[in-house]
């Protein structure tokens, strides 16, 4: 039984967690376990949302390669930020509240992705090779538009928008962990619910309609669930590349199975422990000498290397 | 029954299907041949709602196609297409208990189970049913798809050629099973078929086509005839007749 394999992995998350709240503190505890609590929800948000929206993903797209990140998602979700600074300005900006404008930038990537990519997805044939190049010429692109905007704001506005653009574990924005949470938690529940049509889903289109599966509307709910949970891990820690892609492999590899009821449990159990172990080492052994994003984003890209160079044998 | 009416299909301008007009009745094997690119896939992916309908209507006991909920159609209809490439991992007894999602949407009970068992012992498939999919020859695979469309349980089977990749010995295994379940479970089964001298031995009734129509429709011993069959490929090819049943002779 596959299922039994997440034991291990939710015994391991505790303990890390643990760790992560007790380790070299001094002082009052209350202050201690206050602080560092909303920073261990936060990385477990982050980790069950980049897990589970990356697994949801490959099963629509048909793939094990392509990610969220890879695709360009949370780059256009960068780009939508400052594109909003760039529109109403700080004092604009300053006057919505934290979750006003959140929720905002949610609703401006849920229409872009699904304009963007609910074509390219919902059709029959899904070439690899056109989402790959479409991926990137998409990435590239929201990448370049942002950082131009960024270069034509004045100094104040960049400032608002610079902690956006680059994937930071260690100050994570707590205001917005609230409704982060929120929404992560019904993503979550919205994903669980439908773990069965996604098992059907990712047999392909022709076998899934065969099997009376309403095709467009399942892969345009699930593209919305991850549009929200990339939001929701982008606005907490900034764009991260391939750690989605890390975790969905290593959640494949060790389940062995193919039903999301069990693989997306795995992803997100998964990503929580190399985020919560990750980040007390680096805070607590490593003295912040390097920082997790860059540790996670290597091992991330080597899986990405590998799971390329291993494609074609099948 | 199903009933296609005046469907007409064309893809970016070219016209794949003209006008079709068709009834195959309830019961027995049909077989679909013609020439490459005659529209033999692209009728059978209208019938099975993989491609919209663009003009006509094509009815499965009355239910049209385009109007019946997708859930209702797949216990009706089941389809089995040409390539079939799966991403994930799944064992052969995953594969066919998929076939049951239609009835039981993902909680399967004890009469789920006991159909995909059968399914799987129709097809001769019990030594591989622990097996991973992709360690699986092309044929033996080919064979655990006809399982899962079979456990499906549907009282229509459209088979985009089904007898690719399959040695002699499981080509005229499968078409038995076919005719078999036709036969004693009532079942309609319409199968694209190339070679000629399977659709003779074990079709209940032959539609040709050609160009986008509807050629000849009949019973095998009316429709295969050297003449016909020459006609229809635009190659001389020779019919025979042994133990009663048309031959063609084709390779030479």
């Amino acid at each position: 039984m596959a299922a039994r394999r997440l034991i291990p992995l939710a015994l391991a998350l505790g303990v890390a967690s643990v760790l992560f709240l007790t380790l070299g503190a001094r002082g009052s505890w209350s202050f201690v376990l206050g602080y560092r609590g909303q920073k261990l929800a936060a990385l477990l948000i982050v980790g069950a949302a980049i897990a589970v929206s990356t697994v949801i993903f490959q099963t629509i797209s048909g793939n094990r390669i392509l990610t969220p990140s890879i695709m360009g998602f949370d780059a256009l979700f960068v780009l939508l930020q400052t594109g909003l600074v760039f529109s109403l300005g700080g004092f604009g900006l300053a006057a919505l509240s934290a979750e006003a404008r959140f929720g905002l930038e949610l609703l401006l990537l849920l229409a872009a992705a699904l304009l963007l990519f609910g074509t390219l997805l919902g059709g029959r044939r899904q070439d690899i090779h056109r989402m790959i190049l479409t991926g990137i010429i998409f990435g590239v692109m929201f990448r370049s538009v942002a950082s131009f905007l960024q270069r034509m704001i004045d100094p104040n506005e960049f400032a608002v928008v610079q902690s956006a653009s680059f994937a930071r574990f260690t100050t994570i924005p707590t205001e917005l962990l609230a409704i982060s949470g929120v929404l992560c938690v019904a993503a979550l529940a919205a994903a669980w619910a439908m773990r069965h049509r996604l098992d059907v889903l990712a047999l392909g289109r022709d076998a899934a309609v065969s099997l009376g599966l309403p095709h467009r509307a399942t892969v345009l709910a699930a593209l919305t669930l991850t549009a929200v949970l990339v939001s929701v891990s982008t606005a907490l820690v900034g764009p991260v590349t391939f750690f989605g892609l890390l975790v969905a492999a290593l959640a494949h590899r060790i389940t062995g199975d193919h039903r999301h009821a069990v693989l997306m449990p795995a992803a997100a159990l998964l990503a929580g422990l190399v985020l919560v172990a990750g980040q007390t080492l680096v805070e607590r052994v490593l003295d912040l000498s390097t920082t997790l994003s860059v540790v996670v984003e290597f091992a991330g890209g080597i899986v990405f290397l590998l799971l390329i160079l291993r494609e074609p044998k099948r | 029954m199903i009933e296609i009416e005046g469907v007409s299909h064309s893809l970016s301008g070219v016209p794949i299907l003209r006008d079709i007009d068709l009834t195959i009745p309830k019961g027995g094997v049909t077989a679909l041949i013609g020439p490459n690119g005659a529209g033999k896939s692209t009728l059978l992916s209208l019938m099975a709602r993989l491609e919209r309908v663009q003009t006509g209507r094509i009815r499965f006991d009355g239910l049209d196609v385009t109007q019946t909920p997708t859930g209702q159609l797949a216990r009706v209809l089941a389809i089995l297409r040409q390539e079939t490439r799966i991403a994930t991992r799944l064992t052969l007894r995953d594969l066919v208990s998929f076939g049951r999602y239609p009835h039981h949407k993902g909680r399967p009970g004890a009469a789920d189970r006991a159909a995909v068992d059968e399914a799987i012992a129709t097809f001769g498939l019990e030594p591989l049913a622990g097996r991973q999919i992709d360690t699986l020859s092309g044929g033996q695979r080919q064979r655990a798809f006809v399982a899962m469309t079979f456990a499906q349980g549907t009282d229509y089977l459209l088979l985009d050629e089904p007898l690719n990749n399959l040695d002699m010995s499981h080509a005229r295994a499968l078409m038995l099973r076919l005719g078999e379940v036709a036969r004693t479970h009532g079942r309609t089964v319409v199968i694209v078929v190339h070679e000629i001298n399977y659709a003779a031995a074990h079709a209940d009734r032959i539609v040709a086509m050609k160009d986008g129509r509807v050629v000849r429709n009949g019973p095998p011993g009316d429709t295969l005839t050297g003449a016909a069959l020459t006609d229809l490929f635009d190659t001389p090819i020779d019919v025979t007749e042994i133990h009663g049943r048309p031959v063609s002779l084709h390779y030479a």
